[in-house]
């Protein structure tokens, strides 16, 4: 057992003496990512024994390019991104020893996708006022209720949930947070359809569903705090790379400029400046930001970043529909289908422009960003609250 | 990529200047100065100047100077912005300093560096890089004839840089005619030069040190209107915590609070393209004609946007002689038309980038 936390130069030692003792092009991929979890090599801030080595986080990234480079097999984050963004560390802060150790290791080698049970029809921005039921049943729970844009459902085979269990005390403190078998009987997965034809999220309808008291998470009543943590790492953005200039949507626009003279009018050539402009902006911000967050000065502008982009992508993919002129009456493909990941670049440009619609609803609205920004890094006033006092039963609905 | 972040000799300099400038320059002052004869607060200068050494952050020490870069002066840049100080520290430190950098003129730019004399590139103040600098003024046998308007700090100068077609000259401020002008940003004097067959003395033939102080003056404009647009927040933010309407205090109202945070947003953008345009003009980095051009179009529009919310924000207050409220937003819009509008830099850009107009 090391008492120090490693440094840069501990670990790319650490991370030399695994290659060299684990060939990473010859290894089966999930002996490898096992092998690389049980080294502390995972998630070097996470502590020694469950994938990392009490390292700091931002020494994280200079691990991964360090494998990437070596060509080892990925864990393949993008396909898990409730799980190691959300999940993990709410696992990690208020799981049991045993619960930590059971889910940890499938959760980052890719072996269990996990999926969040957040949202519902009634309550979206509003979170705390979900519905969902937990009644104590035995030595578990009994779950009835209904949630929605729930991404990966289909594939997952654990989630994260918060339920009521308290209806009669005011909405924030009767909440508990749990981990949920997918696969358990009364778990029923629809998927949703949304404005592109396709359906990336799914409502997930529970009816008695049960869940063993040892998969909670946190006391009983106290899943708001406990949520509040996994919203918090939702936030938490830490590059690799910098983005490189006219990536994304504005790097299309600009090579149909350049393509096609034809298309060009003095109005759009204003507007299109503009938003290079304001693309850059975000893009240098976000570089500003890497370099606080490598640094170790993390800052609120990950917020910051979050409204740009879902402004910039819905103007940016506006744009690109009217300087197509006929070519942005069609659209490619309506079929319903049931992709894994967002796709930005391979699609029709319709299809950006009703995606990037999405952006500034999914993962927080831009409503809802401001005022956090306004409230926690501006301290402005809170709203003036009328459900604060009242139990979530008689509140209006 | 460039550092964007501020380094801890940074923060001192920062911290040494916005103290400074706490006590000899608060708003009430200032707004008193802007209607009183002195084109520039004279004293405040010195101590920017020479008890701080500010004026010549980027002159190699061998040349007179503090030897830092120009990143330490974008950082005085910001403070002063803050402050709407009326210093000539952009025309004298920044714009005339990189002209006598580029020229490679050695005495005068001692004594400009030192804060001994003020130097002021004699163009007009609305100026953008790669835009005619000349033309107004013709050199003939060691003397310059013609008229330049709109210079910034004009009368403030010990020693006028006028672009000319053959080069850049140097001429004592008092061979020239110098009418002051009454400025929309009176933080920030102009003035209207004529010359008659002044003396003269070529420091740099060509346009490349014209070219260079403009592009240095463009990016570190930025900065300026960067600590502009924090300081109109603050104000703006200060006031909306206590000011208390309907009986509730108005920051709590999402019609005011959601600007602001989009505010915020913009300023957080406004501090990296800022910090990455100064960046690159001290690293000579091959992006800088695109760095800067950026930084202006951004910067120049939030810093307009924040004195334009600071205003409306106060209510009627906000809209009174003795609320600084009104120095803050018209150093702003003079700020936006100071070397090149928003629109003049995105004109820049698209040649840059290939993207050309209709």
């Amino acid at each position: 057992m090391s008492t120090a936390s490693p440094d840069a130069d501990e670990l790319g030692r650490r991370v030399g003496e695994f290659l060299a003792a684990h060939d990473p092009a010859g290894a089966e991929p999930l002996e490898f990512l096992r092998a690389r979890f049980a080294a502390g090599l995972a998630w070097v801030h996470y502590p020694e024994g469950l994938g990392g080595l009490g390292a700091p986080r931002a020494l994280q990234p200079a691990v991964d390019r360090r494998f990437a480079e070596a060509g080892a097999p990925s864990n393949r984050p993008e396909r898990n991104g409730i799980g190691l963004g959300m999940a993990a560390p709410t696992i990690l802060a208020f799981g049991t020893e045993e619960l930590k150790r059971r889910f940890l290791r499938p959760l980052w080698t890719g072996e269990e996708i996990w999926c969040q049970l957040f949202s519902e029809p009634g309550a979206g921005s509003d979170l705390a006022a979900l519905g969902t039921r937990a009644v104590p049943d035995g030595d578990g729970w009994t779950v009835n209720g209904q949630k929605v844009w729930t991404s990966m459902a289909h594939e997952a085979r654990w989630a994260i949930l918060v339920t009521r269990t308290d209806p009669d005390v005011p909405k924030h403190r009767g909440m508990t947070y749990f981990v949920c078998d997918m696969t358990a009987p009364g778990v029923e997965v629809r998927p949703l359809r949304q404005a592109t034809g396709e359906a990336e999220f799914n409502e997930v309808f529970l009816t008695d569903v049960r869940i063993p008291d040892e998969h909670r998470l946190g006391a009983v009543g106290d899943g708001w705090r406990v949520a509040t943590t996994t919203l918090m790492n939702e936030r938490v953005a830490i590059g690799g790379a910098a983005a490189p200039r006219e990536s994304g949507m504005i790097g299309v626009v600009a090579g149909l400029w350049r393509d096609r003279p034809e298309l060009r009018t003095a109005g759009l050539h204003g507007d299109l400046m503009r938003l290079w402009v304001e693309t850059e902006a975000a893009r240098l911000t976000g570089e500003r930001l890497r370099q606080a967050l490598t640094a170790g000065q993390p800052g609120p502008e990950g917020s910051a970043a979050k409204l740009a982009f879902a402004r910039l992508n819905q103007e940016v993919s506006g744009l690109e529909l009217e300087l197509l002129g006929e070519d942005g009456l069609r659209y490619d493909d309506w079929t319903m289908r049931r992709p894994s990941a967002v796709d930005f670049t391979h699609r029709s440009p319709g299809y950006r422009y009703l995606r990037a619609k999405g952006n500034s609803i999914e993962g927080g609205t831009s409503e809802i960003l401001r005022n956090i920004i306004a409230e926690r890094v501006l301290g402005l006033p809170g709203e003036i609250r009328v459900d604060k006092d009242v139990p979530w039963k008689d509140l209006p609905r | 990529m460039s550092d964007l972040l501020y380094s801890e000799v940074e923060d001192d300099l920062r911290a040494g200047v916005r103290g400074m400038l706490d006590d000899k320059a608060p708003w009430g002052e200032v707004l008193a100065g802007t209607e009183r004869d002195e084109p520039y607060d004279a004293a405040l200068w010195g101590a920017v100047a020479v008890r701080l050494g500010c004026a010549g952050l980027p002159v190699p020490e061998e040349l007179g100077g503090a030897g830092a870069t120009w990143r330490e002066a974008a950082v005085v840049m910001e403070e002063l912005g803050r402050a709407v100080a009326p210093v000539p520290f952009l025309t004298s430190a920044v714009l005339a300093t990189a002209a006598l950098l580029a020229a490679g003129e050695r005495e005068l730019l001692a004594e400009v560096a030192s804060g001994d004399r003020i130097a002021v590139l004699a163009v007009p103040l609305s100026t953008a890089p790669g835009g005619p600098a000349t033309g107004a003024v013709r050199a003939a046998d060691g003397t310059l004839t013609g008229r330049v308007g709109s210079v910034a700090d004009g009368a403030a100068a010990d020693v006028l840089l006028v672009p000319a077609p053959d080069g850049l000259y140097a001429v004592d401020a008092a061979a020239a005619e110098r009418t002051p002008v009454i400025s929309l940003d009176m933080t920030r004097r102009l003035c209207d030069l004529t010359f008659s067959a002044a003396p003269a003395r070529r420091v740099a033939g060509g346009t490349a040190a014209v070219e260079a102080a403009l592009t240095t003056g463009a990016a570190l404009l930025a900065s300026e209107q960067l600590g502009l647009a924090e300081r109109c927040l603050d104000l703006t933010v200060a006031h909306l915590k206590t000011r208390y309407q309907f009986g509730r205090p108005v920051g709590s109202y999402q019609g005011l609070k959601h600007r602001l945070a989009d505010l915020w947003t913009a300023i957080t953008q406004a501090r990296a393209v800022a910090r990455y345009a100064v960046a690159c003009v001290a690293d000579g980095d091959p992006d800088t004609a695109v760095a800067v051009a950026v930084a202006q179009a951004h910067c120049s529009a939030v810093a307009v946007q924040a004195a334009e919310e600071c205003v409306q924000m106060h209510g009627g207050i906000g809209f009174t002689w003795e609320h600084p409220a009104h120095l803050y937003l018209k150093r702003a819009k003079s700020d936006a038309i100071a070397l090149g509008t928003p629109d003049r830099h995105r004109a820049a850009l698209a040649v840059l980038l290939d993207l050309p107009p209709a």
